[in-house]
């Protein structure tokens, strides 16, 4: 008895340095601005006090709220499905037989070390109307100067592209690595039947990657909404919120205009839009997905 | 096709070679299966025999030579050209489909219609007794009962040649035994030539119609399993088959003829023994405590095996291994005396490793 009493007491203080960075920099928060969004903003000489549910009234009648998050989802749509398919396609080529296959590894996978923000500014040089690179190349066919990130239809869509481009290397990686722990009589013996490359991947590969696929989606699903260096090096959320994410948006209603109630509200949207994502990805899809 | 050579030969290999650098993985292999037969491929790891199957599904290329497979020559064909099915070592079965979808992959591949497909699994899942494993993925199998799947597979496209990569390997010894005897009778069933590689001699042995003994890439002997007990062709056959395989004594010159190494008893008279070895099978010699007939030896060990003990005895500087029928425990340092059968003595010459004629 003693010595299970004693057994405790040592694992919680192994657990105890981890634990109190995770609840003082991690649950605290959470509750707390879960607490907050149910509060006003203290201001000067009037402290915060109990509103109920105006911050999430609010929120309903904010348009710039619902613009930014018709952004985000519209980000999360396009950015997901196309770095996934691209770190496939990639993780196939550089797994095959090809010459110089440890160097186009190596290159998939320099924008995932390259930091966000040197990342954007590389972009930013890119995007850059008449003399940046792709004004460059279109001139050479005829095309005028484009200000790609200074007008509202293509902002958003140019933070798609430098995403994918950064992420699509680091979901390589974990698609090279399952890749490679798929047997190959498996595909001897489709051979042997004759099946196409199309069929190989879509009754074989495929489906022995969904598990690697699932952990992707999530880490890609959290990235979409997690990311916002590239708004803030490169369009600041403008022109008139038109490349603007939910996270960039509380950051500017927190830290910008200080109302950290409004921006608690936020915060607990942005949660609870998450866990309902993981949530449906931990039942619904891991249900369909097979484990080895 | 031309009728009377194809239903002859259903595999031919001509100088089929695989050399991978400077490795001779496969080294101008010629080989003929009828058409119907079992033809196992056997040899110790590393001799090519893999390799050899792996040319005739089509998995790898031929460095040279050619194949034909019913009388079509298919060096060049793709895998899914060259009418054969094929198990593998490790079963490869796709480990997210179900036994149903396992063993139908192939046919919904070449399309082939539903109402035939299910025809078809009906009658595998009955011959192999797997209709309650439908449903059950590959996982949730027993190693037997993937074995049988995997059969499954190779069964139900219906090619009227099938390879098979050691595939009881992965199996305990009693399922072993069932299965090799299952895997002839379905072989003989279905009348198909199939191609079986092992190193295991007993799967050889009592599966094989002809069996190609393989060794560093080279065919040792090609000949059916009575042949190869009875005649083999070189040391190295002699000493791979056989439980315990055939002892070989080194001769010497003697005073009356040809005599093992350090006993001067002729065992061949009027001929020299250097440069000679002496094959007797153990199950062929005979072993004497009281009589005095025989060469004189002593007893180095004896292990018991149940139906038989394997005495091993020193004669001269050689030692030779004797099967006695029930318990002959005897104390080492007895001393014996050998003799063999009329007729079970085997002669190779020492250099070459080929066999002499016994005069």
């Amino acid at each position: 008895m003693q010595t299970r009493y004693s057994a405790h007491i040592y694992g919680w203080l192994l657990l105890l340095p981890a634990a109190v960075l995770l609840v003082a920099f991690t649950h605290a928060p959470m509750v707390s601005a879960f607490v907050d969004s149910f509060m006003s903003t203290p201001k000067g000489a009037r402290p915060a006090r109990f509103v109920g549910l105006m911050q999430y009234e609010t929120l309903i009648e904010d348009p710039i709220f619902w613009r930014v998050l018709g952004n985000n989802i519209l980000f999360a749509v396009w950015t997901i499905p196309a770095s996934i398919a691209l770190a496939i396609a990639m993780a196939l080529l550089v797994n095959g037989k090809l010459k110089g296959r440890g160097f186009l590894r190596m290159a998939y996978f320099t924008p995932t070390v390259l930091p966000m923000i040197a990342v954007a500014n590389i972009w930013m040089f890119f995007f850059t109307p008449d003399y940046g690179l792709i004004d460059q190349i279109r001139g050479l066919f005829g095309g005028g100067p484009v200000n790609w990130l200074g007008q509202q239809s293509t902002a958003l869509y140019c933070l798609m592209v430098v995403t994918v481009w950064k992420e699509a290397g680091f979901f390589m990686i974990f698609y090279l690595a399952a890749l490679q722990g798929i047997n190959p009589s498996l595909y001897e013996a489709a051979s042997l039947e004759g099946a196409s490359r199309w069929t190989v991947f879509r009754r074989i590969t495929w489906p022995l990657l969904m598990p690697t696929t699932l952990f992707v989606l999530i880490n890609a699903v959290i990235g979409a909404f997690r990311l916002v260096d590239h708004v803030v090096v490169m369009t600041k959320g403008g022109p008139d919120n038109a490349s603007s994410l939910l996270l960039f948006y509380i950051y500017e209603i927190g830290f910008k205009y200080w109302d950290t109630a409004y921006a608690s509200t936020l915060t607990v949207v942005l949660l609870v839009l998450l866990a309902a994502v993981a949530v449906f990805q931990f039942t619904y899809l891991d249900k369909r997905t097979h484990y080895q | 096709m031309r009728l009377g050579e194809a239903s002859l030969s259903a595999i031919e290999l001509r100088g089929v070679a695989k050399h991978w650098g400077t490795t001779r993985a496969v080294d101008g292999i010629n080989l003929t299966a009828r058409q119907g037969s079992l033809v196992v491929l056997l040899g110790p790891s590393g001799c090519g025999k893999s390799t050899l199957l792996r040319l005739i599904a089509g998995l790898e290329e031929v460095t040279d030579g050619s194949i034909r497979i019913g009388g079509e020559d298919v060096t060049k064909l793709p895998p899914a050209r060259r009418h054969l099915a094929m198990v593998f070592q490790n079963y490869a079965l796709f480990p997210h489909l179900d036994v149903r979808e396992n063993i139908l992959f192939g046919l919904k591949v070449r399309k082939v219609g539903a109402a035939d497909r299910d025809r078809r699994l009906k009658r595998v899942a009955e011959l192999l007794a797997i209709g309650h494993l439908l449903d059950r993925k590959p996982g949730q199998l027993s190693g037997g009962q993937q074995q049988r799947v995997a059969l499954g597979r190779a069964i139900i496209a219906e090619q009227p040649v099938c390879l098979m990569d050691e595939p009881l390997s992965n199996l305990d010894a009693q399922l072993r035994q069932d299965m090799r005897r299952e895997i002839r009778a379905l072989q003989r069933e279905l009348g198909v030539t199939m191609i079986y590689v092992t190193h295991d001699q007993t799967e050889a042995m009592s599966m094989a119609d002809q069996v190609v003994l393989l060794r560093d890439g080279r065919v040792e002997q090609d000949a059916t399993p009575a042949e190869l007990y009875a005649r083999p062709a070189t040391l190295f056959v002699a000493s791979f088959i056989g439980t315990p395989p055939m002892n070989r004594l080194a001769l010497a010159d003697g005073p009356h003829g040809a005599c093992i190494k350090g006993a001067p008893e002729a065992v061949i008279g009027d001929s020299g023994g250097t440069g000679l070895v002496l094959g007797v099978r153990p199950e062929d010699m005979v072993l004497a405590v009281d009589s005095g007939d025989g060469l004189a030896g002593t007893v180095d060990s004896s292990e018991y095996f149940g139906a038989d003990t394997i005495v091993a005895c020193r004669v001269g500087t050689e030692t030779a291994l004797i099967r006695c029928p029930g318990n002959r425990l005897l104390p080492p340092g007895t001393p014996v005396r050998l003799g063999w059968n009329e007729g079970a003595a085997h002669l190779f010459d020492a250099g070459t490793g080929r066999r002499r004629s016994v005069d």
